[in-house]
């Protein structure tokens, strides 16, 4: 074994880790607002967040067919394509709860878990449809902002390139952004009321149902985020993307312990990082046996394990039982 | 005695009618309706036994014979009735929601693919493989333990997780069978990975027909054993047990059911079923992949069972031809048609047909359908179609 190969592409993989990190934690607050205020996995989300890349990708096409995608700088550009992703996103989250989930909310616990799941293969062909009809493609590519592709030299060894870096910055913005909000906000402190407990926030005159149509938009727009930056950063999107970075993102915010803010945050960064080293260690480590090909396993691993052993998670709280 | 003769006439019609159009989804469907109804009438038992027996054991074989088409359905719908009476133990009787079922189908099916094929010799080397073919029955027997034992080596650490924990992490672990089958060709080549195993034996056959009227005729047996069991499963003691525990855990294990005990049995139940049949599915295939056992599949059961009325075994039958035939014929019926349309260049509303997108395909929106049928199920009719009568109680009164 080469050690010092081993070494040597160390900064890399953490740096490819922590990217893959962000992304998660992006994804993973949806899953985890929701569900601390309703206790549920809100399974659509996965397609959620690739409607955020589509949206996203329709309008780069459009600006670039209409030439504009060259001459407006791209910051502005970055700032349209992430606005509308989030605002495609986060409606239709909230849709989707009043469809699919509101009449189910006093149904037994797997009733609205069966639905979720359907919405999202539902999702997943309505893509599809629309960018048949529309495109007659469903697999599209994202256009390249060119300044976005220029790579910096950290060492001779390990480059950055810019694009990842504003993926980094932007979610590290975003994070912070959410975290004030619900923190120091009234609307955050409401949101957190009716995570606590949904009857008592009621009869302190909070408006139940808006908040929890409001916390569909914010999880729903922070998918959508993620969705823009992830085609940014990987390029290529179908409908059927969504679905594996979606289930991980899950398994990043069980690790967190699930309901719990900072918790998907933290849970993403450390899902990333072991599923990027994993990637990068595994066939070395084995001397090819096993290779990247397992990451997917190795993240479900990470996720049975948790549910066995700690099913709190790193931040959690125990979740009671509900009938 | 009108019931009697409506039941009498309505099969004769039908069965008329599907020798009649060799290729329409819409008789078959009806032939179908046709022994749903003979199933369901106020006709005396032995009328009943006699016209479904005729229906599956004579007509069908029989059409089948000139036929191969409606056989094939038939044999496919058999197939997904298994499934879907597995899946309905686990789901509907014990209330755990499985994701990950098609995975015990995959290792049915591989435990055969592998030793039934010559590709157990590069696994053990040497020249012994494939087995005979008579192996396939005591196969049947190996696939339905492996497949049960593997369902207890995920139960043990899993069950004692929260419903939709639970759920999510059998998803998990139906994705691993699929990795490991498509990447489990190095550095021992178990699978073959994704190019598949082929060709794999089929089983000897007891007397003289075609390899498509054996196979209907395993299925069937299978089918109906599988119905047995479900029945009498359902009125068991630990049928009992299971609805006890799906009604309420806590009070379930206040009146003595062993919970982990009473889900391990469900998990291996269902599992077992599932195995079973994957030793069927591979030796009618010759070949499979990893491809045929992906998480689509597993919601397309769930589908049936959901649509059907969870708990409900006519309603697992009934979900299961549903969802299958929908799949298989409407959705490629409406392919073709639609080709048909467009290269004839038809104007509807003013839009020249030929104008559309080649990437429409029908025929690959089996999600759609999956998701549409779980959405609407869940909203409007929890229950199912079909609802088991003591589910039925217990959702109406919402």
């Amino acid at each position: 074994m080469d050690f010092e190969l081993l070494v040597g592409i160390f900064p890399q993989v953490l740096l490819d880790g922590l990217l893959l990190g962000f992304m998660y934690a992006l994804i993973a607050l949806g899953y985890t607002m929701v569900y601390g205020v309703l206790e549920f996995i809100n399974f659509a989300h996965s397609e959620i967040f690739i409607v955020g890349a589509f949206v996203g990708v329709e309008i780069l096409l459009g600006l670039k067919s209409a030439g504009l995608l060259e001459t407006l700088p791209w910051p502005l550009v970055l700032l349209g394509v992430m606005l509308g992703g989030m605002l495609a996103s986060g409606a239709l989250a909230v849709s989707i709860e009043r469809v699919a989930y509101r009449p189910l909310r006093s149904a037994p616990r797997l009733i609205p878990l069966i639905s979720a799941i359907g919405m999202s293969f539902f999702l997943q062909d309505v893509i599809r449809l629309v960018e048949s009809l529309w495109r007659n493609a469903f697999n599209l590519v994202y256009p390249t902002l060119e300044p976005l592709n220029e790579r910096f030299e950290l060492t001779s060894t390990i480059d950055v390139s810019a694009k990842s870096m504003v993926v980094i910055v932007v979610a590290l913005l975003m994070l912070w952004g959410l975290h004030a909000l619900v923190n120091r906000t009234k609307i955050g402190t409401a949101i957190r009321a009716v995570a606590e407990d949904q009857a008592a926030a009621s009869l302190m005159g909070i408006d139940v149902n808006r908040i929890i149509s409001l916390t569909f938009l914010i999880g729903g727009a922070m998918g959508g985020a993620a969705g823009v930056l992830f085609g940014v950063q990987y390029s290529l999107i179908n409908p059927y993307t969504g679905f594996i970075p979606g289930l991980k993102a899950f398994t990043a915010a069980v690790l967190g312990g699930i309901g719990n803010i900072p918790g998907a945050m933290l849970g993403g960064i450390v899902l990333g990082l072991l599923e990027a080293f994993a990637a990068s260690y595994m066939s070395l480590l084995t001397g090819g046996a096993f290779g990247a090909e397992y990451k997917d396993i190795f993240a479900f691993s990470v996720l049975i394990l948790i549910l066995i052993f700690r099913p709190k998670g790193l931040l959690g709280e125990v979740v009671r039982e509900r009938a | 005695m009108i019931p009697s003769a409506a039941a009498v006439a309505f099969v004769a019609l039908s069965t008329a009618a599907v020798a009649l159009f060799p290729r329409s989804i819409l008789v078959f469907l009806v032939f179908q309706t046709s022994l749903l109804y003979a199933y369901v009438a106020r006709i005396p038992g032995w009328l009943r036994a006699a016209l479904l027996a005729a229906a599956l054991l004579v007509l069908m074989p029989a059409i089948g014979a000139y036929n191969g088409y409606y056989l094939e359905v038939a044999t496919q719908v058999g197939i997904f009735v298994a499934l879907a009476l597995g899946l309905n133990i686990v789901v509907g009787l014990a209330g755990l929601l499985d994701l990950g079922y098609v995975a015990f189908f995959a290792v049915g099916a591989y435990s055969w693919a592998i030793f039934g094929s010559p590709h157990a010799n590069v696994l053990f080397g040497g020249g012994g493989f494939p087995l005979p073919s008579w192996w396939f029955y005591p196969f049947l027997v190996i696939g339905l333990a492996v497949a049960a034992g593997t369902g207890v080596v995920l139960g043990l650490p899993v069950l004692r997780l929260r419903g939709d924990y639970l759920a999510i992490v059998t998803l998990g672990f139906g994705e691993v069978i699929r990795v490991l089958a498509n990447n489990l060709d190095k550095p021992i080549n178990v699978t073959n990975g994704p190019r598949g195993i082929t060709p794999i034996s089929r089983p000897p056959l007891p007397v003289e027909v075609s390899y498509a009227v054996g196979f209907y005729f395993l299925v069937l047996l299978i089918v109906v054993v599988v119905i047995l069991v479900n029945r009498r499963l359902e009125d068991s003691h630990i049928g009992r047990a299971w609805e006890a525990m799906r009604e309420d855990q806590l009070a379930a294990q206040a009146m003595g059911v062993p919970l982990v005990r009473a889900k391990l049995l469900a998990f291996a139940a269902g599992a077992s079923f599932a195995g079973v049949m994957g030793v069927v599915f591979s030796a009618k295939q010759v070949f499979i992949n990893p491809e045929s056992f992906t998480f689509l599949e597993s919601i397309g059961v769930l589908a049936m069972v959901i649509l059907g009325g969870m708990g409900s075994i006519p309603g697992a039958i009934i979900g299961a031809t549903v969802v299958t035939v929908l799949n298989l014929q409407v959705l490629k019926g409406l392919s073709l048609w639609l080709n048909e349309l467009k290269n004839a260049g038809v104007t509807i509303l003013g839009y020249n047909l030929a104008g559309l997108p080649t990437q429409l395909e029908p025929a690959k929106y089996e999600r759609m359908i999956f998701g549409l049928i779980l959405v609407f199920m869940m909203i409007f009719r929890p229950q199912g179609i079909f609802p088991a009568r003591r589910r039925q109680r217990e959702l109406g009164e919402r």
